[in-house]
């Protein structure tokens, strides 16, 4: 039958004119002839729609979302961080779905290939035996983890998760570029660039018939609750950290697919039981799904400089009571060697031709192909045999010799037959071309597409869509992202309307995992509230101070002199000096908020970040003395913004009381501290209404005692009454409350000694008189609130 | 030769440590006709919450321990009897090199004892060109590998000095070479390194020394503490040897082992990770006592 003949629509011939100009090689979206393939014709004809500022305007609208979702591309230089736009290309890259099952087919068998092998690495070993294997590949192969051998995952499978890179060639076929095996990220990221995508052609998109990927999702969330076999334990994802540049997908993913978020201090190994610890103790995990690789997830039995495991994990692993995502030691199956081998395994395990092939590749440990690679390494990639980077995105030890001069030449011929065991050489392929937007037009840039496989019951499931990693120049061996590419997402053309699913509309209807805090999450949450109050304080203390300084006092004016010695940390007379005791705490919620992505929203981070960012304008700028004071109300403004925004929108759940602890603990012992310093009978004039200033009481005052404020007065407002949000006492009985909802804390047992604290600490406060309290009994307050707060950190935080 | 052996591992905090995880390695092999373990007993204080042994990848013994509350100090005490069998007369029937790597090319064998793990780097030894250099210097390059070992070993103990002092446990082999002096890790380190540039398959022996000298003997250096050594494949008719070079000997029956690894990172008697802050301080004493 012949193909019905799509030519370009007149309206899009001005965006194609150039772009058929342009196009040397296969191309995604024209046929060699120049026309355009049928399935890109609906979204031309949309997108030739909208003038070039209709369409800039668009593009902002997906970044946006990605900003305000939090979606940064990070990079990591000597263990500094910065961040910058997600590199979103926002032109998808389409492809039909009968192409897309053919891909599909050639990756679900590669898949269960990958999965005989690797069974085969650790088990049988028929393939090194049997001699299709060269010894040397796995006993030199850092990725071959000795003490995963004979071990068998308690699922009965090693790989559960995969990725692969494909690229196609100048003869229209696909080949894999990449087995992504270890702990493959990007399928988060996927997700983010489908709802920018869905922000920048919203009507286009609502009516095409483009596959949607939480379908997959739903289905390999049920698979991992599965692989908890018949213990019921938690599921979590383990994850470097936040200086990992994978830690804003790791979060996502977590939140996405309702698991647990976990790094591996949070993780003990009991009885060959690995636990969560949690605020309500160790709790039991059956599944982990690891964005860590496996040599670093053990420090006692895989690479002991690792700081990110822990200890005994593969305790777990070997006695079953663990299966983790993928298997440990799976990575080996990324060794870069291995390719050369792939076609003869899958003839000798399975019996079949690959369907898809992967780039051709020799390993030079053997007479023949050392040979050949050295006579045609003019057009070769030549890398390392153990190295688990696909060879193309390898910064490292990746050399093309076309690149390289005659002298040099010889001395890669020489390392080829000295070295040949550590080499390999793979055919420099050339990819695929698809369109970009760049200054107003639309290029064609080289391509390769990341697919996302998924075990179920029903077997491997294949991402319907994914991403494209889209280099930033015409050079097809430079798409690794850190070198400035862009990504696109995948649109699966159906050629009948696809189901629309959700994640919200998962099919046993109730949440099905748990809502278990883990400890080191608390933690943070905890300090990010003190931080922020401490923040805030500080905040306050220095608007007082510059008030005074404008309206005429000096620095050695007695109160000034004493604020700066007794509330200021004995701070130089120096704003940028007072200022830091406000700008240090900032920071480190900042920080504390970067490590429990999945539970802070990405409003309030986006609030916090903004806080940060108008301090340090605040520091630039210079601000003059008498501007002082409004620039911090400003400030106060913003903080007290971003703790209405926290407490009114952070659902009820145990990270939020520990974060109200936090603040609560913080603002009562900042209280005493400052009462027991400015309604004592040493403190200097001005003091008591100094203490109202800062406890933002200056009117409550005035409404309930005469306007002059004694010590009395001052005390009973700001330490006794339990309606004023800034006293003591409001503060005491608030920890009481939340302590009391805390696991172990309820009312149907005896008092812990926690609650039994707070309880005391509330009950002993509300029974002084005003008159009563002097610097020494306030100062003890103090005290009793700290110790309260260690309690709390001994009891659920550790 | 039979021997009673006691060894004490003492390990002090300075602040107490919860939740801790060790893996042990102290315990002589039983090699079938080289050396018997006729009994044991492996003393953890303070009394570990959990205790298991296993085998590990090379076949040492390993006992795993885990601690769960808090304590400032702990001792691993071992004390066993030990028989070794008087190994035949040395008889050179190794390969030559070059007949050696087409053994390795053509090995299928991924066993504990296949000499294939033994080769290159491994996790604390890279390829070095200082130590190649000592290396090819050293040897016959004609010379069977069984003599290319013995030549490097004892060009090795020619130049290095035994010293205490000069190296800890995590020094580098380079910077021991360099000195000239350090341990019998360092020794054995740069042996493995060297023999490996040799194209001879070479790992890392832990094991006990006889303390005392039979009568008329000489007192082995490294006797105090556990001592370390090297083993090298000299192809499928020699098999492994193993060479002294901190005392420039063959491995005879004053040297017991404990574990067969790549490098010391396989086989260092206690592996741990505990939850504390600041330092720690260890101690070691050994006894090694000829009983017959």
């Amino acid at each position: 039958m012949q193909t019905p003949q799509y030519s370009a629509p007149n309206d899009t011939g001005h965006l194609l004119a150039n772009y058929r100009a342009q196009v040397t090689d296969r191309d995604e979206m024209l046929r060699p002839d120049g026309s355009l393939r049928p399935v890109w014709a609906d979204l031309l004809n949309h997108i030739s729609g909208f003038g070039a500022e209709e369409l800039q305007r668009r593009f902002a609208r997906g970044d946006q979302y990605l900003r305000n979702a939090g979606v940064l591309f990070r990079k990591y230089d000597d263990s500094v961080s910065s961040e910058r736009d997600w590199p979103l290309s926002h032109m998808p890259v389409l492809l039909d779905e009968t192409e897309w099952a053919t891909i599909s087919a050639g990756l679900i068998q590669r898949a269960d290939l990958l999965e005989d092998v690797v069974r085969d690495l650790y088990g049988a070993n028929t393939l090194v035996a049997s001699g299709q294997l060269p010894a040397t590949l796995l006993t030199q192969n850092p990725a071959w983890l000795r003490p995963m051998v004979g071990v068998t995952p308690a699922s009965g499978q090693f790989l559960n998760f995969l990725s692969f890179e494909i690229g196609r060639g100048p003869n229209g076929k696909w080949w894999v570029i990449g087995d992504m095996i270890e702990a493959p990220g990007g399928a988060g990221f996927a997700v983010e660039n489908r709802v920018a995508m869905r922000r920048v052609f919203p009507n286009f998109f609502a009516n095409a018939n483009i596959h949607r990927l939480a379908g997959f999702f739903q289905d390999f969330q049920q698979s991992l609750l599965d692989l908890r076999g018949t213990k019921d334990g938690e599921v979590a994802v383990l994850s470097p950290g936040p200086m990992n540049e994978g830690y804003f997908e790791h979060a996502y993913l977590a939140r996405y697919l309702g698991l647990l978020l976990v790094e591996g201090e949070d993780l003990i190994v009991q009885d060959g039981v690995a636990m969560v610890r949690t605020v309500a103790g160790p709790k039991p995990l059956s599944l982990l799904w690891r964005r860590l690789n496996s040599a670093l997830c053990d420090p006692l039995e895989l690479n002991a400089k690792s700081a990110l495991g822990t200890p005994g994990l593969l305790d777990a692993v070997r006695r079953q009571n663990l299966n983790v995502v993928n298997a440990l030691g799976s990575g080996v199956l990324e060794t870069r060697a291995l390719m050369a081998f792939m076609p003869k395994f899958s003839r000798a395990l399975r019996g079949e031709a690959l369907l898809m092939p992967n780039i051709a590749t020799w390993w030079c440990g053997q007479n023949k192909e050392q040979a050949h690679v050295i006579a045609n390494r003019a057009t070769m990639m030549i890398g390392s045999a153990y190295s688990t980077a696909p060879l193309m995105s390898d910064e490292g030890g990746v050399l093309l010799s076309t690149e390289f001069k005659d002298q040099k030449d010889a001395a890669i011929a020489d390392m080829l037959r000295n070295r040949g065991r550590d080499l390999v050489g793979q055919e420099a392929v050339t990819l695929s071309t698809a369109p970009v937007w760049e200054n107003g037009q639309l290029v064609p840039r080289p391509m390769c597409l990341r697919v996302f496989l998924g075990r179920t019951d029903a077997g491997w499931q294949v991402m319907p869509g994914g991403y494209a990693r889209v280099s930033a120049g015409n050079d097809a061996t430079a798409f690794a992202m850190q070198r400035g590419g862009q990504v696109a997402d995948v649109w699966i053309n159906s050629a009948a309307p696809v189901p629309l699913t959700s994640m919200l509309s998962n099919r046993s209807g109730a949440h099905p995992l748990s809502r278990v805090l883990p400890s080191r999450a608390a933690d943070n949450l905890f300090w990010m509230g003190r931080y922020i109050e401490r923040a805030e304080m500080n905040m306050r203390l220095y608007r007082a101070y510059f008030a005074r300084l404008r309206d005429g006092e000096t620095h050695d004016a007695p109160l000034l002199e004493h604020m700066r010695r007794t509330l200021l940390a004995e701070a130089a007379p120096v704003a940028n000096e007072m200022a830091a005791l406000f700008e240090a705490p900032l920071k480190d919620a900042l920080q504390a908020a970067g490590k429990v992505g999945d539970r802070f929203s990405p409003d309030g981070m986006m609030a916090l970040k903004d806080l940060n960012r108008l301090v340090q304008e605040h520091r630039a700028q210079n601000v003059p003395l008498d501007e002082e004071p409004m620039a911090m109300s400003q400030l106060l403004r913003h903080i007290t913004g971003f703790s209405g925004l926290v407490h009114e929108n952070m659902y009820r759940s145990l990270g939020w009381r520990f974060l109200s602890l936090g603040t609560s603990i913080e603002r009562a012992a900042n209280m005493c501290t400052l009462l027991s310093q400015l309604a004592g009978p040493e403190a200097p004039e001005g003091a008591l209404d100094l203490a109202l200033e800062i406890g933002d009481s200056v009117i409550s005052h005035r409404t309930r005692f005469s306007i002059i404020a004694s010590s009395a007065s001052v005390c009973d407002l700001l330490a006794l009454d339990g309606r004023n949000p800034r006293s003591i006492h409001y503060h005491l009985s608030r920890i009481r409350t939340h302590i009391h909802e805390l696991p172990g804390n309820s009312n149907e047992y005896a008092l812990t000694d926690l609650g039994r604290k707070a309880l005391q600490l509330e009950t002993d406060l509300s029974v002084q008189r005003a008159r009563d309290f002097d610097p020494a009994s306030l100062i003890a307050v103090r005290s009793e609130v700290w110790a309260l707060s260690d309690l709390l950190g001994s009891a659920h935080l550790v | 030769m039979l021997y009673d052996i006691r060894l004490t591992i003492a390990h002090k905090y300075d602040q107490p440590a919860d939740h801790s995880r060790h893996l042990i390695r102290v315990l002589p092999r039983s090699d079938g006709q080289a050396q018997r373990v006729t009994a044991h007993l492996i003393e953890i204080l303070p009394y570990p919450a959990e205790r298991y042994d296993v085998i590990d990848f090379f076949g040492n013994a390993v006992t795993s321990i885990n601690h769960t509350l808090p304590h400032d100090a702990m001792e691993i005490r071992l004390s066993c009897r030990v028989e070794v069998f008087a190994p035949p007369p040395f008889f050179d029937i190794s390969a030559g090199v070059g007949d050696l790597g087409r053994e390795l090319v053509a090995s299928t064998d991924l066993s504990a004892g296949s000499p294939m793990h033994f080769l290159g780097t491994s996790p604390l030894l890279r390829p070095n060109a200082e130590i190649t250099d000592f290396a090819f210097g050293a040897v016959n390059a004609q010379a069977s590998s069984a003599s290319q070992v013995i030549q490097l070993g004892q060009a090795l103990h020619a130049v290095m000095a035994f010293d205490p002092e000069a190296t800890t446990v995590e020094t580098d082999p380079l910077d021991a070479f360099r000195q000239r002096g350090g341990v019998c890790q360092d020794f054995t380190h740069i042996m493995i390194l060297g023999l490996r540039a040799l194209g001879i398959p070479a790992g890392y022996v832990s094991g006990y020394l006889r303390t005392l000298p039979p009568p008329g003997g000489v007192r082995l250096e490294g006797a105090d503490a556990m001592h370390a050594w090297v083993r090298a494949w000299c192809g499928a008719a020699q098999g492994w040897i193993e060479y002294d070079p901190t005392n420039a000997t063959l491995a005879s029956t004053d040297h017991i082992v404990v574990g067969y690894g790549r490098d010391y990172s396989d086989v260092s008697p206690v592996i741990g990770h505990l939850r504390a802050a600041g330092g720690q301080k260890n101690t070691q004493s050994v006894d090694v006592r000829a009983i017959g």
